[in-house]
């Protein structure tokens, strides 16, 4: 798999901590596998809404990935009740089904952005760079160590 | 079944396969199915719900669902039988979600439902108005089947805009 330069956090250069969910533990392997080449750091994983709260809370992540369609509660919906909590989140849903009405009730509702499955890793890798903003840093190898 | 319905499915196919795999799909056999379905090896179904309902059921013998699960994983073999079922229920999802995507473009509104393991050896006999398509998918891992029974439950674009100027 194609490795990327590092994205890091800018305050504390410390790698960007990620909160992946997805009903499906393929779907979760394979987000975690990307971050991964993008230097990132899985904080915490869940498997549906509800959880994805729970973790939320428990891991304070800088990104969360979120699939729409789970079992008990929808991604929308956790995004909405995460937000609410924490307007600071960032969440970027992940889903295969992206059409335009999915896609603006997401935004609509706090997402920060969209990605449609399957996963393009370069895809994603802009997007975290673009939802991080001034917050994340892009970190050449050479200049890891720094 | 119109063509309209099932054209969005071969492309979304044919653009998850090809990535997931890195290398192209070509399609096999077209055949109707009106017994009851037989499952062939590792299957999963995905219900659709709105203008138009059904599922699709995706399935693969077990040796190619290995195959494949391995390609998706990135070329790593499989851990446990439970991830090369996960990986054919996140295919189908990504293969229907696409799909849908492209039908909802042309004015459709579903509900897509999260993919379940089919179990069962048989499903449900197509009926009249659920007649189901198999398409045979053929990979360099090995053929995978879509089944697809879906039926309209509005009118479509085109008769609603002949009713409204009737």
């Amino acid at each position: 798999m194609e490795q990327f330069a590092s994205l890091k956090r800018s305050k504390d250069g410390q790698p960007v901590r990620y909160l992946v969910v997805d009903d499906s533990v393929f779907a979760r392997k394979n987000l975690a596998r990307i971050v991964e080449t993008f230097g990132g750091q899985v904080a915490g994983e869940a498997g549906d809404g509800m959880t994805a709260i729970t973790e939320y809370d428990r891991t304070n992540p800088d990104i969360v990935l979120m699939d729409i369609t789970m079992p008990q509660m929808e991604g929308i919906e956790a995004a909405e009740k995460i937000v609410a909590q924490h307007p600071e989140a960032r969440i970027v849903m992940v889903s295969s089904v992206g059409y335009q009405e999915n896609i603006v009730a997401a935004l609509q509702r706090g997402a920060r952005h969209f990605v449609q499955k399957p996963v393009k890793p370069e895809v994603l890798y802009e997007v975290i760079k673009y939802v991080l903003g001034e917050d994340g840093a892009v970190v050449s190898a050479a200049g890891a160590g720094a | 079944m119109k063509m309209e319905l099932i054209q969005p499915f071969i492309n979304a196919a044919d653009a998850v396969l090809a990535q997931g795999l890195q290398s192209p799909m070509s399609i096999g056999n077209l055949s109707m199915e009106q017994e009851a379905y037989r499952r062939k090896g590792v299957a999963a179904l995905v219900a659709i719900t709105g203008d138009i309902e059904g599922r699709i059921v995706f399935d693969l013998d077990p040796e190619t669902a290995v195959r494949v699960a391995g390609h998706f994983a990135g070329g790593e073999l499989p851990e446990s039988d439970e991830l090369v079922r996960e990986t054919v229920c996140e295919l189908a999802n990504q293969v229907t979600g696409n799909a849908v995507t492209a039908l909802n473009d042309q004015g459709f509104h579903f509900r897509v439902h999260p993919p379940v393991l089919h179990t069962s050896d048989h499903g449900p006999t197509s009926s009249e108005d659920t007649e189901a398509l198999v398409i045979c998918c053929e990979t360099a891992s090995g053929s995978l089947f879509m089944n697809i029974a879906l039926r309209y439950n509005v009118e479509l674009p085109g008769e609603r805009a002949a009713a409204a100027g009737e």
